[in-house]
């Protein structure tokens, strides 16, 4: 029996698939000025998946993934200003920059267990805090790289106060780099790292270069990041340390969980609901949201997620027959 | 020099009663706790309320700070940390991540954004100059009050009835179950000491440290640093981990700017686990 076509069969796309990029794409034509949050769902979205690509797929937990957000988003902006304003272009030199260092950090990453991960993806992203924060004659310090001047899109969208182009070309970015994770983790690569995630002992005897395997999609999961944090320079025209911070990689983490790591649309939906919840809760005092934020991790972490996603799927049950 | 060396270790010997909770719960029993600034938080704010409000004195604050935390700790252990045992680590994160996020807001609303400070007594204040060197007499007092608990804690964990039952039940919880060790117990009251004692550096590092509802997340880092660095084979390894990290933190920002020194100790932890993944002093397991 060859594995071919049950690979077939679980990269086919479903309806709710194509409906709901369809009504993504759709939203670009809503008349009301929502499009500077649909920007930022977007960003996050694609911020999200590439974490997912690491925790979800590969079991790697970090709790410095803005590091990579933050490299992505000062390449992004400081050749924006140095070289030239195209943002194409700087994307993908955000891309590279990023996945260099994923490259180069994941050396550090795949030793030692889980708790030696998370320390050191969490000090990996706080040299380069400390370091962005030293050179302030390149990253501006602590005023942020100020002085962007974005030139407009494929040379003729100019970004707009109202975030309609910001939005097109973030969601394009998601949708292109979403598709190719999509091919990735349904490919028997994909299919590896899945086996490493169960039992990394098991998968090495199977043959899986586990190191390899774990660089590899460590490299991926950077770029990811590193495009997200381009798309928040360029559609902002700003970058401030706060793209390096703490909470950033902490609110990513959030996000994925609230939608479910370890199936792609996880980082998506978590992040439409992150980002809403936040617009709505954090009006007036700003440390309301933190307090919801923590309220839901601990609630979600003592039911279990399994618990609560089976109740989900029994209640839609219900509701279907 | 001289000063800067002893700067560092006093601000070590801090570090080290404000993590050495961490080093039992993370190190020993394997828990993730990025909650444990939380209360150290506690401890400090205990103190601040205490001085400013009624003018209780400093020195019989930090009783109080030890035993507001370490109960604080002991109910917290009691109703959400003990369903968290044994789960996987990215549970314990998201848990422990969750109680920052409740703990920061709601010291926010409570006590205010404001950075808080206090008033040391004039005895604790300034500095003597010992064989021509520069001693400040706050830092002596630190040197001297932490290097006693950690002595005490060592003798604790080795030679006490009490130790070697953790010790058991870190090792073995269903051995040391089977034996007749209650392990329920001995963990929440050693999640409470390390609660407790946090809060009782989190009182005294009020002066160094500052103290504001951002604290357990700003100091988190240097927590784990200090735990995972030492490894975790019991609390020398913590302790010899915290006077490095001190000494390297203070002489970085010392000797390099200021903005620079501070992230000599990251580069410390990386090179270090690059080296050693399993902390300096790591158990053969």
């Amino acid at each position: 029996m060859s594995a071919a076509p049950s690979l077939a069969r679980r990269a086919r796309w479903r309806l709710a698939e194509i409906v709901f990029w369809l009504a993504a794409f759709g939203a670009l034509f809503a008349p009301t000025g929502r499009h500077l949050l649909l920007n930022e769902v977007a960003i996050l979205a694609l911020f999200a998946l590439s974490l997912d690509l690491i925790l979800g797929y590969a079991g790697i937990i970090s709790l410095g993934h803005a590091a990579f957000f933050g490299a992505g988003a000062y390449a992004a902006g400081l050749f924006c200003k140095l070289v030239m304003p195209d943002p194409l272009l700087g994307l993908g030199v955000a891309i590279l920059a990023a996945a260099a260092l994923g490259l180069v950090s994941s050396v550090l990453v795949l030793r030692g267990s889980d708790l030696t991960r998370l320390m050191v993806t969490l000090a990996v992203a706080l040299v380069l805090h400390e370091t962005a924060n030293a050179l302030p004659q390149w990253t501006g310090g602590a005023d942020g790289l100020q002085g962007m001047a974005v030139g407009p899109l494929l040379g003729r969208f100019e970004f707009d106060l109202a975030g309609r182009v910001a939005y097109a070309y973030s969601l394009a970015v998601l949708f292109v780099l979403f598709v190719l994770a999509r091919l990735v983790v349904r490919s028997p690569f994909g299919l590896s790292l899945m086996a490493i995630r169960r039992n990394g002992l098991r998968a090495a005897a199977l043959g899986v270069p586990v190191r390899a395997r774990l660089i590899a999609i460590y490299t991926l999961a950077a770029a990811y990041a590193g495009a997200a944090g381009a798309l928040l320079a360029q559609t902002t025209g700003y970058v401030s340390l706060e793209v390096l911070e703490f909470q950033r990689s902490a609110d990513v983490l959030l996000a994925l969980i609230i939608g479910g790591a370890g199936w792609l649309y996880g980082g998506i939906a978590g992040a439409l609901a992150f980002k809403v919840l936040q617009d709505v809760l954090s009006t007036g005092w700003p440390q309301f949201w933190m307090l919801w934020m923590g309220i839901f991790l601990v609630v979600l972490a003592l039911v279990g997620r399994e618990r609560i996603t089976l109740g989900v799927r029994e209640l839609v049950a219900r509701v279907a027959r | 020099m001289a000063t800067i060396l002893f700067d560092g270790v006093a601000y070590g010997m801090l570090m080290f009663v404000l993590a050495c909770g961490l080093a039992v719960t993370l190190g020993l029993m394997n828990f993730v706790n990025l909650a444990h600034g939380a209360f150290a938080m506690a401890g400090g704010y205990v103190t601040v309320v205490l001085m400013d409000k009624w003018g209780v004195p400093f020195l019989a604050c930090l009783p109080i700070a030890f035993v507001a935390a370490a109960a604080l700790g002991l109910a917290l252990e009691r109703t959400l940390y003990v369903h968290m045992y044994g789960r996987s680590h990215l549970e314990q994160v998201l848990f422990s991540i969750g109680l920052v996020f409740i703990a920061v807001a709601a010291t926010d609303w409570f006590m205010g954004s404001s950075p808080r400070n206090i008033q040391l007594p004039a005895w604790l204040q300034g500095r003597r100059d010992i064989l021509g060197v520069g001693v400040g007499l706050y830092r002596s007092f630190l040197i001297v009050v932490c290097g006693a608990l950690a002595l005490g804690l060592q003798l604790g964990l080795t030679r006490t009835r009490f130790g070697s039952r953790l010790r058991a039940a870190v090792d073995d919880a269903r051995v040391a179950r089977g034996l007749g060790i209650p392990v329920g117990f001995v963990f929440a009251a050693t999640f409470a000491l390390g609660s407790g004692l946090a809060g009782l550096g989190g009182a005294l590092g009020v002066e160094l440290l500052g103290l504001d509802p951002y604290f357990p997340l700003k100091f988190m880092v240097f927590f784990l640093i200090v735990v995972t660095v030492g490894g975790t084979s019991g609390l020398l390894g913590p302790f010899v981990a915290a006077l490095l990290l001190g000494v390297a933190d203070v002489a970085g920002k010392y000797y390099l700017s200021s903005a620079l020194g501070g992230f000599v100790i990251y580069v410390v932890l990386i090179v270090v686990l690059v080296l050693r993944p399993n902390g300096l002093f790591a158990r053969a397991r």
